[in-house]
């Protein structure tokens, strides 16, 4: 057996080869083009998902930098998405929080139907200062309610947030939770209790 | 990953690893380890334990000899010379780019432009061409395999494998020469910040900052030219220690767009090709070493 052996990745030459031509943006049918041609075989359902809305399509647009107006707009747009409490109560259980925001299935297409969707907040935020796997594409939230001194207007401010993250941060990339129907209105409360209960190992 | 979590996780995949490769002896395996403790002797400052087993995991995954995806790169050279199909040919006459039958570099330049076809193609959609016209080989079947599982090969990532170590050791030159090349490349740049799925992920979401994990698992930033996109590229296909399963790019699109929450995407699909020639333009000119391991 003649091979080369393993070899020590060289992280030179940068330039070589990188210097194509400028292209045009591909307009907008081209790009569906390939997205069909890769995905066209999913159910109606699932072929739902992908094509963007209002909000998410200008994001898209841009990378996520809208301009002013535009995000004004977004916010505008996207509060009005967002459902709160009948009896007006934001805060659950941090127990069956914490299973929330530890849960990371479903939404996948290996997921079995009928699997609960988790938010998976562990993914992207430090929560529990105690808990050591957890990333970071999303600042840390130790201690969040505990800073805030638990003060009810940051309390709707973050409901609002998980509900719809649009509606607070224009082109957010946190998932907008309750508008896409990921998590139900008792799972945000409960989530939102596991940020904001004294109780809760968040806010030890 | 500078923290104690990380070095955690790493002991955890050390084990991992002993545990699953069932087709090494365990002598070899602890000659290996012997091999990395004596490196380890050699360095200086000392390591705490834990930075002595992240090492040595290290080590293990970059010994050629300690990695199963080669037999991946030996079950492939078999298949490409083997003559199959209602032709009864092999493959040797499949051109691959560089003229029919000619390897070497080959993989360093794909995807790339076929006028026969008149398309973009990557490695596994030229190989699926190339079983189609020169065996009339029931690709329906080769695709039915196109992920190997347990008691199941791939032929796909086996030849994958095997023609992509014909250009470890080269440098990745991405073709942006014909219109349709540009094409895919600028597609592929598109689709990698379009998000969507119930999550609004894109590949931007999690590929579009410099240090960035999710849980303990880094993320590369793909989305500038340079180091960690040229070490991500030139660093598959690769044997999956997770999955006791030699993987090829195709794969890691499909886990990726599994995370984002978007649908099965189709294999050796356009989107998943044009996604391949953006990143392996981001990756120009790094130095290609394959099959690697990894987690
Ligand atoms: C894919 C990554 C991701 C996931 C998953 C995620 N977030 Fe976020 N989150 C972010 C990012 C990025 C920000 C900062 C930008 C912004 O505010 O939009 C953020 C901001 C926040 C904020 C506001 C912080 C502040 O500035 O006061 C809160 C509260 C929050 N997230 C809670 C949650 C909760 C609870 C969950 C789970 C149910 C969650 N996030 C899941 C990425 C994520
Ligand atoms: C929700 C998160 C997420 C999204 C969205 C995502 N990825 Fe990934 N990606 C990951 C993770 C996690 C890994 C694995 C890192 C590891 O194994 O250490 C990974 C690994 C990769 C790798 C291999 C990295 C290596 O070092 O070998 C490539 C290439 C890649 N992703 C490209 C993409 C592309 C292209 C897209 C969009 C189609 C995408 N990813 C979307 C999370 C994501």
């Amino acid at each position: 057996m003649t091979r080369l052996p393993f070899i020590t990745l060289a992280l030179a030459s940068l330039l070589a080869g990188a210097a194509a031509q400028a292209q045009d943006k591909p307009s907008q049918a081209t790009i569906d083009s390939y997205v069909k041609a890769t995905f066209g075989k999913a159910s109606p359902e699932w072929q739902a998902r992908i094509t963007p809305d209002e909000s998410l399509a200008a994001c898209n647009l841009h990378r996520n930098a809208v301009p002013s107006a535009e995000a004004d707009a977004i916010i505008k747009r996207e509060l009005a998405k967002v459902g709160f409490p009948a009896d007006g109560k934001l805060l659950g259980n941090w127990k069956e929080g914490y299973k929330v925001a530890n849960n990371g299935r479903g939404g996948q297409f290996s997921d079995p139907p009928g699997t609960v969707a988790g938010g998976n907040c562990f993914a992207c935020h430090q929560l529990d200062p105690k808990e050591v796997s957890y990333g970071t594409l999303g600042p840390s939230l130790a201690a969040y309610g505990k800073d805030r001194k638990y003060d009810p207007d940051a309390i709707k401010e973050a409901y609002t947030k998980i509900y719809n993250s649009m509606a607070v941060v224009p082109c957010s990339n946190m998932p907008r939770f309750g508008t896409n129907k990921v998590l139900d209105e008792q799972q945000i409360k409960d989530v939102l209790a596991y940020l904001f209960d004294p109780e809760s190992p968040v806010n030890k | 990953m500078p923290n104690k979590a990380a070095a955690n996780a790493a002991i955890e995949e050390t084990k991992g690893l002993g545990m699953k490769l069932p087709i090494l002896g365990a002598a070899v395996l602890a000659a290996a380890m012997t091999l990395a403790a004596g490196h380890l002797t050699a360095q200086a400052p000392p390591l705490d334990d834990s930075e002595k087993e992240i090492e040595r995991y290290r080590q293990m995954l970059s010994d050629p000899f300690s990695n199963p995806g080669f037999l991946a790169v030996d079950r492939g050279e078999v298949l490409w010379s083997e003559k199959r199909g209602t032709k009864s040919a092999s493959l040797e006459a499949c051109d691959l780019g560089e003229g029919p039958g000619k390897l070497d570099g080959a993989f360093a330049k794909l995807p790339r432009y076929f006028a026969d076809a008149d398309r973009v193609m990557d490695t596994e959609q030229r190989l699926l061409w190339c079983m189609d016209k020169l065996q009339g080989l029931d690709t329906k079947d080769v695709l039915a395999r196109r992920f190997s599982g347990p008691g199941r090969a791939s032929d796909l990532e086996d030849l994958t494998a095997f023609i992509a170590n014909k250009s470890s050791g080269m440098k990745i030159e991405p073709q942006l020469k014909h219109a349709k090349e540009l094409e895919m490349a600028a597609v592929g740049e598109e689709l990698f910040y379009r998000r969507g799925g119930v999550m609004d992920f894109s590949c931007a979401t999690c590929h579009a900052d410099e240090g960035k994990r999710i849980r303990l698992q880094g993320l590369p930033n793909l989305s500038v030219p340079g180091p960690a996109a040229q070490a991500t590229m030139a660093s598959w296909p690769t044997y999956r220690v997770s999955q006791s399963a030699l993987r090829t790019m195709q794969h890691r699109l499909w886990d990726c767009y599994r995370q984002q929450r978007w649908p099965v995407p189709d294999y050796g699909s356009d989107a998943l090709t044009a996604l391949t020639m953006f990143l392996q333009k981001q990756a120009a000119g790094g130095e290609i070493a394959v099959p690697s391991i990894k987690r």
